[in-house]
């Protein structure tokens, strides 16, 4: 026997509860499928929610979030071997409300959003694995399989907010390609410290928590590091992508191991206990590597439709899986109300997105993936830079200073980059980023 | 300088099985990810061995891949980087089961 529903959304993760609570609030009859035993207990994540885009959905949201820190200090690290220069922002408006970015634990906030969803009415089923999708003689999704006996749910709409690896959304046949190079590896470690060592090291006070992002830190693979603040733990790790890791035979424990030993880096982690290991993909493809979001009965939200922005000094997930899962959401409730949940009934969706933040985001940005990994970015401009500042803030009397744009050209010529490159590479930095 | 250094690994600070230790993974009874020794033969590459971040995938002396799937992250990673369709088959163990994350 199976279980009917107005909407179906497997799933609940940030993507998964937003489209939840959404058709849960229009008084549609929702269920919220998780395969594990509670939200949030098979994510990871790189660490800060930009919570900004919950104003409208859970207002009051940073009264009661489960926060670990408020980010107030934003930095970039660029490394070499030995050498590191850092661009370290703070600001004394992110900690105060609307706030900016928050660290939170997934196990926490994703609960607390399901949460959300529960308490307007949505059906959250745990312990549940989404085995497939039903559908009809025509094609059309009705609803899904899962792995509990006769555990069938049907609905004339299904959200799927499944993950990176988005079973559902391959089996709709909406991933044109899957290309590798689209993905990384991230790998974290969550170290134990006291809060009050924490806030020494970081130069931080009561709530507030540091970001820190790093360009050089992950050898000949292309990827980056990060390193931030919770209430009492730093998490550190590597993000890593898929060929140039595979290609390189290094494991990526080892490269975690490496960032940790660097000299800039070491000092922020020492001596903690490690409290949790944990590693998940990252779609970082952008907008062209996006898969087909509608079909006939089905809405793919999240990172199931690759919606993560990689794009250099802009990293953020969370926040795009709450604001295309809540379109998802608004989109189920106007199609069920017009009784027309085909593609064309769903059509919708993809203009909610065109017009909000999450594509226009994504469109603008997109080539900003492929900039940010490309070979020179990732191995030669961070070993540039240093080399450049070193010459600039090295007084090496009697000989006299040698001025910016000759110690540029010499750690051009160090690392055989070519001035063409630079010039390229600056215009593709404009249109990218401008 | 070159980038943070390519070829030296940095000195492990804590045993590989002491991190897998401190994850928390309620075992299926039933193995999730099926690898097909006969593909893996061939294989020359073998990236799911050193980028699997459970490091799950075990060469073994005649030339095969022994799998373990009990302490797996279901990240993905193996499936992605592996080059021979239909070597590894990857699916989410039974809902409830496998790992369990509490501070990530």
């Amino acid at each position: 026997m199976s279980a009917t529903f107005d909407c179906v959304v497997v799933g609940a993760g940030p993507a998964g509860s937003a489209a939840a609570l959404v058709l849960a609030r229009a008084g549609k009859r929702v269920a919220l499928v998780e395969r594990g035993p509670f939200p949030g207990s098979k994510n990871m994540y790189g660490g800060v929610v930009y919570g900004r885009v919950l104003d409208t959905l859970v207002p009051g949201w940073e009264q009661e979030v489960p926060v670990q820190r408020w980010i107030t200090r934003r930095a970039t690290m660029v490394l070499t071997e030995t050498q590191s220069l850092t661009v370290d922002f703070r600001s004394g408006a992110w900690a105060r409300p609307p706030y900016n970015g928050c660290t939170t634990l997934r196990p926490d906030f994703d609960a607390w959003l399901a949460g959300k969803a529960e308490a307007a009415g949505a059906v959250l089923l745990c312990s549940t694995t989404v085995t497939g999708l039903r559908r009809d003689d025509t094609g059309r999704v009705t609803g899904v399989c899962t792995d509990r006996p006769g555990g069938e749910l049907g609905a004339p709409v299904v959200i799927a907010c499944d993950g990176v690896n988005s079973f559902l959304a391959k089996e709709a046949g909406l991933y044109q390609s899957f290309d590798p190079a689209n993905f990384t590896l991230g790998a974290k470690e969550v170290i134990a410290l006291p809060r009050d060592e924490i806030d020494r090291r970081f130069g931080l006070a009561g709530d507030e928590g540091a970001d820190i992002e790093i360009v050089g830190a992950t050898a000949d693979v292309a990827g980056g590091g990060f390193v931030y603040t919770n209430a009492d733990s730093v998490a550190i790790g590597v993000v890593l992508q898929l060929p140039g890791l595979a290609r390189s035979g290094r494991r990526p424990e080892d490269l975690i191991a490496q960032l940790k030993a660097h000299p800039s880096i070491a000092p922020l982690v020492a001596g903690g206990d490690l409290k949790e290991y944990s590693a998940h993909l990252i779609p970082e493809g952008g907008y062209d590597a996006m898969p087909e979001i509608v079909t006939d009965g089905l809405m793919v939200a999240g990172d199931a439709a690759g919606l993560c922005l990689a794009a250099g000094i802009w990293l953020e997930g969370v926040n795009f899986a709450i604001g295309s899962g809540a379109a998802a959401g608004e989109t189920a409730v106007e199609a069920l109300r017009r009784g027309d949940a085909s593609a064309k009934g769903l059509a919708g969706y993809r203009r909610r997105l065109e017009s909000s933040f999450v594509l226009r985001d994504h469109r603008k940005l997109r080539r900003a993936p492929h900039f940010v990994l490309s070979e020179r970015v990732q191995h030669r401009y961070p070993a540039v830079v240093c080399d450049l500042v070193e010459q600039l803030f090295t007084v090496e009397n009697p000989a006299p200073k040698r001025g910016g744009l000759k110690a540029g050209w010499r750690a051009l010529r160090a690392h055989d980059v070519p001035l063409r490159d630079v010039a390229r590479d600056a215009w593709t930095a404009l249109r990218t980023f401008g | 300088m070159t980038a943070l250094s390519r070829a030296g690994a940095a000195v492990p600070d804590i045993a590989f099985e002491d991190r897998m230790a401190t994850v928390e993974f309620r075992v299926a009874p039933d193995a999730h990810i099926v690898v097909d020794g006969d593909s893996c033969r061939g294989c020359t590459t073998r990236a799911c061995v050193t980028a699997c971040p459970a490091n799950l995938f075990v060469p073994t002396s005649d030339g095969g891949i022994l799998f373990n799937y009990e302490e797996c992250f279901e990240c993905g990673t193996c499936y992605m980087v592996c080059n021979t369709e239909g070597a590894i088959t990857w699916r989410y163990p039974e809902g409830g089961h496998g790992v369990v994350f509490h501070r990530s």
